[in-house]
């Protein structure tokens, strides 16, 4: 194993080697002798901090309001939004949601959804980005024309047909309508996915295959002890992205998920918002809210590096 | 060394034995030639005409690996062919068809899509929707641009201002939405409203009026997406070559100009894909037209996507699946088409 480490090491070194040339040559375009001038510091100082002052009011407040909501008494939330706390606490807010809401259910069914459609994320983009990348069947070339073409093809064309297809899914026979499987299954159809992390394995030095091949290594150990391995931050990208667009997602999970038992929150917060008590509705909102933002908060550099790739690929 | 790449995995693959641990011998010593056990009946040598004439041979071919790169392939073979070729395939065919889920599927030729285009509603969801896209550009372009120039020259903290810009992004879509309908409440009381009433301003109706229905989803829908905007700009931003903004100095160029001759010209590719993007995501808008208004007040926010869900899956209307693909199909060339177009002239402009 220790060729496979070795080689990992250099090829981490390598990017963030890469990665920091690029912030070394990268100066911005405010030079030092800009920064000196007292005028120049002055205004770019205020900017700066009026900059900061606009996202936190714009980013972190409603999300601030809607944490103070999700503790506040209903009457209070009506009648003066914006007060803080006039008539004392409501913590009952959030235990009503959790338990007579039963927004623990509906947590624990988008959080197997989440799961499940990552791995199916995973599997799909791993494995396809490995033949694509690195075993390059002859019939590879076609393969990969037709996955990119998708990119190309509105989200929206698909929807009735792959409804359709749930309902009568080949092969399978009975439908697939109320199983998570109609989730999990077409999130992993994600081309997306695949073209990022072939272009990953693209990255990865050769010589290490070829040395592994001639060691003895068959195309599934390749796979799973050297690839994987050296594939770890285009692995956390991909996990994090597909995890929070599942928990996002509503359309879909709505069309194949008609039981309100299997619903995730996304699907059912909508249909209870009318005959909820406003407190507890605006408390079960932020529940649905927490775990998204503490994964963001957890692997905010996955996250933004992430994003930025996303405009790396589509540039 | 330099071994092809035929010759190795034949050999290796029989000879080695997938338990021999890697890396234990010296992997670039050792000889690609013939097998040492002879157990097996390869000919030696990984000659070109022996390599053709084998690829026919289905036992071979599984030998050098054929079945196994199936076997790995098929997780993107089976998900990719029923959940995404075969139903973008399925929708061509669909909307010439009627269907509905009953009787077998009868061809009509082009009836869904006379049906589609002579619905009165869809002017005002073509109208509606180009509203909404035109609005979402008019927010949703320049506040994510001059964010990502001024946070690009922050040089404490750069990440804090990152973190909060990207967080109305990861809020689940319907959270949001559902919010701002509260923060939308017409009364004097709502959050909006009370807001505004301090510096003596409202109250609004927001949602309920229909000239003020389409601006308010638009103001949700660019809070919600801005900051990923923001963080594919600083991305770009940070692939500005410094020399160019060492070059501008020596030539005497102060803050201004160096941004606007040095900075804005190099995110000129990066500005061309966001612009193109923005229009293809703003004109299949479904979520906030459908759980803010319902398209309405008054059709005000009915929007393409809405009118093709109303085909489909709509309770009054429903299982039209026919004229619901027929108008997806439009939507999807109309925009191929204009993607085409815009990268035609945009590549112009590059070259010039």
């Amino acid at each position: 194993m220790t060729v496979t480490r070795l080689d990992e090491r250099r090829t981490m070194r390598r990017l963030r080697a890469g990665r920091a040339t690029t912030d070394t040559t990268d100066r911005g375009f405010v030079s030092e002798s800009d920064w000196q001038r007292p005028g120049v510091r002055r205004t770019l100082r205020g900017v700066h901090l009026l900059l900061l002052g606009v996202l936190v009011v714009a980013g972190v407040g409603p999300m601030l309001l809607l944490a103070k909501f999700a503790v506040t008494p209903t009457q209070d939330i009506i009648r003066t939004p914006l007060a803080v706390f006039p008539h004392g606490i409501e913590w009952s807010n959030l235990s009503r949601a959790w338990n007579e809401v039963h927004i623990d259910r509906y947590f624990m069914n988008t959080v197997w959804i989440a799961l499940g459609s990552w791995f199916v994320q995973l599997l799909v983009a791993t494995t396809g980005g490995y033949v694509l990348s690195v075993l390059r069947p002859a019939w590879g070339r076609v393969v990969n024309g037709l996955v990119i073409a998708t990119l190309f093809v509105p989200a929206v064309v698909l929807l009735v047909p792959l409804y359709l297809t749930i309902l009568h899914p080949p092969v399978v026979g009975t439908s697939l309508i109320n199983s998570f499987w109609a989730v999990w299954l077409p999130a992993g159809a994600s081309a997306f996915n695949v073209v990022i992390v072939a272009r990953f394995f693209d990255s990865l030095p050769r010589d290490v295959f070829e040395a592994a091949r001639v060691d003895g290594a068959g195309p599934f150990r390749l796979f799973w002890s050297i690839v994987l391995p050296m594939s770890r931050p285009i692995l956390g990208v991909v996990s994090v992205f597909a995890f929070i667009a599942s928990w996002k997602d509503f359309l879909w999970p709505m069309l194949v998920l008609k039981d309100p038992a299997r619903q995730p929150l996304s699907v059912r917060l909508p249909n209870i918002a009318a005959q909820t008590d406003l407190g507890v509705f605006l408390a079960a909102l932020a529940i649905s809210t927490l775990i998204p933002v503490v994964v963001f908060v957890l692997f905010q550099r996955l996250f933004l590096s992430g994003a930025g790739l996303g405009g790396a690929v589509k540039g | 060394m330099h071994v092809s790449t035929i010759g190795v995995s034949t050999t290796s693959a029989l000879s080695g034995g997938a338990t021999s641990p890697l890396g234990a011998a010296s992997p670039a010593l050792r000889p690609a030639g013939p097998p040492a056990d002879g157990s097996s009946p390869a000919p030696p040598g990984p000659e070109h005409g022996g390599a053709r004439r084998r690829r026919r041979d289905p036992v071979t071919w599984v030998r050098r690996g054929g079945l196994s790169t199936l076997v790995l392939a098929l997780p993107m073979l089976v998900v990719f062919g029923v959940f995404s070729w075969w139903p973008i395939a399925r929708a061509v065919v669909m909307s010439f068809q009627h269907t509905n889920l009953v009787k077998v599927p009868t061809w009509v030729g082009w009836d869904n899509f006379h049906y589609v285009l002579t619905d009165p509603d869809l002017g005002t969801a073509v109208r509606n929707t180009l509203w909404f896209a035109f609005l979402a550009l008019l927010l949703g372009f320049p506040i994510p641009l001059v964010g990502a120039v001024l946070m690009s020259s922050v040089r404490r903290a750069k990440g804090l201002y990152s973190v909060l810009a990207y967080l109305p992004v990861v809020v689940p879509p319907v959270v949001s939405v559902l919010l701002w309908k509260f923060f939308y409440d017409g009364a004097a009381t709502g959050v909006l409203n009370t807001i505004l009433g301090w510096v003596g301003l409202g109250p609004y109706p927001w949602l309920s009026s229909s000239t003020m229905a389409m601006p308010s989803l638009v103001l949700e829908a660019t809070w919600a997406a801005a900051g990923g905007t923001v963080i594919i700009y600083l991305a770009a931003l940070l692939g500005v070559p410094g020399e160019l903004y060492d070059a501008a100095e020596v030539d005497g160029a102060g803050i201004w100009r160096k941004v606007w001759h040095v900075t804005m010209p190099q995110l000129r590719g990066v500005l061309f894909i966001t612009f193109i993007l923005q229009i293809i995501g703003t004109a299949q808008v479904f979520l906030e037209p459908y759980l803010f208004t319902g398209g309405g007040p008054a059709n005000s926010t009915l929007t393409i996507l809405l009118m093709i869900y109303n085909y489909a899956f709509g309770r009054s209307l429903g299982g039209d699946y026919g004229a619901a693909t027929a108008l997806s199909v439009m939507l999807a060339v109309v925009l191929a088409v204009l993607s085409l177009v815009y990268f035609r002239l945009t590549s112009a402009w590059s070259k010039r």
